[in-house]
């Protein structure tokens, strides 16, 4: 086996290697640190590294635990101990993480190795990881294109086989949607299965944190690691965690599947379209029975969003002020001066804009225009959601309209990137659970691109949804495509 | 002064303690009075009777154990000040 195969195994299959003795932790990682050495200069997933760490750890791993060995990245706005936990943004360039959040303390219950912090839009805020103010991530299947956001270097380094597994995290689809234009399986939990503490809280009401793999049974086997109640986040729930692998099977009868009359819109790009088409038929021969059911509110979900989470951005990053930590602007000659100047100088345009339209739907005069209606229409999505869950089991759409677009072609209109997330968006106001799996692959300019299927469920139903993706997955050789960058990398290792 | 909305970006921003250029202001202006008038359509939307959500699932009275327990140090609180001094943070002089 060379390093390239190595890299390209799924977690479950790593751990097979790890265990027989195959391969040993360190093998693992150095042959990790080689690939990314010489592809990352291309894709740029990651904002750092810190492999003499993960060296120490694989060399006391204990590869009969449940991730033993397993190195995972995680998303640079998830706090692991004296790492840097920049959120891409200029106003925390410096940081140090002083403490692990729960889900890096659950990985490495787990055996699992943090090694590296991956790329994301400013503060998770974008879809294309083009607002990172540190540097782009190109999509591994196309480097002229984008790989997605907010979570697009974990996605990214997942497809180009810089890393095993990943953590992302998904406030209005920047788990899933990253993973659908990179081709690789993004999860986004029910709101308060995974404990937030220690994730750099963008809008408290809709983050979740997630797992971005190569296959439905490794984010199955990190949500058994990360999921369930953490008493330092009073908004996780206190629910038993079933072993979200032990549902898998081949057979979908007696699962109802429902595809959203609303979401079969204009604009969906018609190879994702036919895709979708051919993976309901798939799903509908592997014995799952498909009706159409109605999403009435789904008009208002993008506008919703953008309502709440600004205003709880507005408030969530008023804390970043040059007092405490990060950038501070120099030679202040007031404490106002050193509070807008460190705010002008250390926020991007994106975060900028999304703090001043929060910071107006929640000032005197405006609040019950904006913000209370907003939050009155939220529950109208939520209650649309819970009275088709008590028809089907899960909903089906496409994850994103588009395949992967070109790096710098929609950032001039904010809109317009906004409207792009129309399949993802409502799951978080409502709370439930979603995935995005590799479905197919568009043709543009000679470059194939992948297509996710998106998977809702009922808050709570993870591993139904993980069932159904499994069992379609199973059926399917999409997720086993690999792109094309790196494979021409001189085979070192063994 | 705004644009197409009631939205006055250059205040707003004073509010939110952001020191908008003027160049800034004008772009953000224009790109927020479009996402204003996107999310117009909320206001169509018949709400009667409805309750507003803070969550899609609400958990209530979280309670944990009122028991001390180990937390930062001094130091490791202030292991990312950008000024220190005497184990406390340096700010400009707020009360003349």
């Amino acid at each position: 086996m060379t390093g390239n195969e190595l890299l390209a195994v799924s977690i479950a299959d790593l751990q097979s290697l790890l265990r027989r003795r195959e391969v040993s932790p360190r093998e693992v990682i150095d042959a990790l640190r080689q690939r990314i050495e010489s592809i990352d200069p291309d894709v740029g997933a990651y904002l750092s590294l810190n492999f003499d760490a993960a060296v120490k750890e694989a060399e006391h791993a204990n590869v009969d635990l449940p991730l033993g060995g397993v190195p995972i990245a995680i998303k640079d706005i998830i706090n692991v101990m004296d790492q840097p936990c920049t959120c891409a943004a200029k106003i925390l360039n410096g940081y140090r993480a002083p403490y692990d959040a729960t889900v890096i303390q659950k990985l490495r219950a787990a055996g699992a190795i943090p090694f590296g912090k991956t790329n994301l839009d400013e503060f998770a805020m974008g879809s294309s990881t083009e607002n990172s103010a540190v540097k782009s991530t190109r999509n591994p299947w196309d480097l002229s294109r984008v790989p997605g956001g907010s979570s697009g270097g974990s996605a990214a380094a997942v497809a180009a086989d810089e890393a095993f597994g990943a953590l992302g995290s998904d406030t209005g689809g920047s788990i899933r949607q990253p993973a659908a234009l990179c081709g690789v399986v993004g999860l986004k939990p029910t709101y308060g299965r995974v404990s937030r503490f220690g994730l750099v809280a963008f809008a408290s009401s809709l983050d979740q944190i997630g797992p971005v793999t190569k296959t439905v049974q490794d984010a199955a086997l990190i949500m058994n690691a990360i999921a369930g109640h953490d008493p330092q986040d009073s908004t996780s729930l206190i629910e038993p965690v079933p072993d979200y692998v032990a549902s898998f099977g081949n057979d979908l009868r007696g699962v109802r599947l429902g595809v959203p009359r609303e979401y079969m819109i204009e604009g969906i790009d018609p190879q994702v379209r036919g895709a979708i088409d051919a993976a309901v038929k798939q799903l509908n021969s592997l014995g799952a029975e498909i009706v159409e059911v109605s999403l009435p509110s789904t008009d208002y979900a993008v506008a919703v969003y953008y309502i709440i989470a600004t205003a709880e951005a507005s408030a969530n990053l008023a804390r970043f002020d040059g007092v405490r930590y990060g950038y501070r602007a120099e030679n202040p000659k007031d404490v106002l001066d050193l509070y807008g100047r460190t705010r002008a100088e250390g926020f991007g345009p994106e975060v900028k804009r999304r703090i001043i339209l929060g910071t107006y739907v929640l000032s005197s005069g405006y609040y019950d225009a904006y913000y209370l209606q907003a939050q009155k229409v939220r529950e109208l999505i939520r209650r649309d959601f819970a009275s088709v869950f008590e028809k089907v089991d899960a909903l089906i759409s496409p994850t994103s309209p588009v395949a992967a677009f070109k790096l710098g072609e929609r950032v001039a209109d904010p809109l317009q990137m906004y409207l792009a997330d129309i399949f993802t968006i409502a799951a978080n106001p409502a709370g439930i659970c979603g995935i995005s799996i590799p479905c197919g692959f568009a043709e543009l300019d000679g470059h194939r691109l992948p297509i996710g299927l998106q998977l809702l469920g009922k808050p709570l139903d993870e591993a139904r949804i993980l069932q159904i993706a499994h069992a379609y997955e199973h059926s399917t050789d999409w997720h086993k495509a690999r792109p094309p960058i790196g494979s021409n990398l001189p085979k070192t290792w063994k | 002064m705004g644009g197409n909305s009631d939205l006055d970006v250059a205040y707003v921003a004073r509010l939110a303690r952001i020191n908008l250029s003027e160049d800034e202001a004008k772009i953000f202006q224009k790109q927020l009075d479009d996402v204003l008038k996107y999310v117009e359509k909320l206001r169509q939307v018949d709400v009667t009777g409805v309750d507003e959500a803070a969550h899609g699932l609400s958990v209530f009275n979280a309670f944990r154990a009122d028991a001390p327990r180990d937390w930062f140090t001094a130091k490791e609180a202030l292991s990312n000040a950008p000024r220190q001094a005497n184990g406390l943070f340096v700010v400009p002089k707020v009360v003349e």
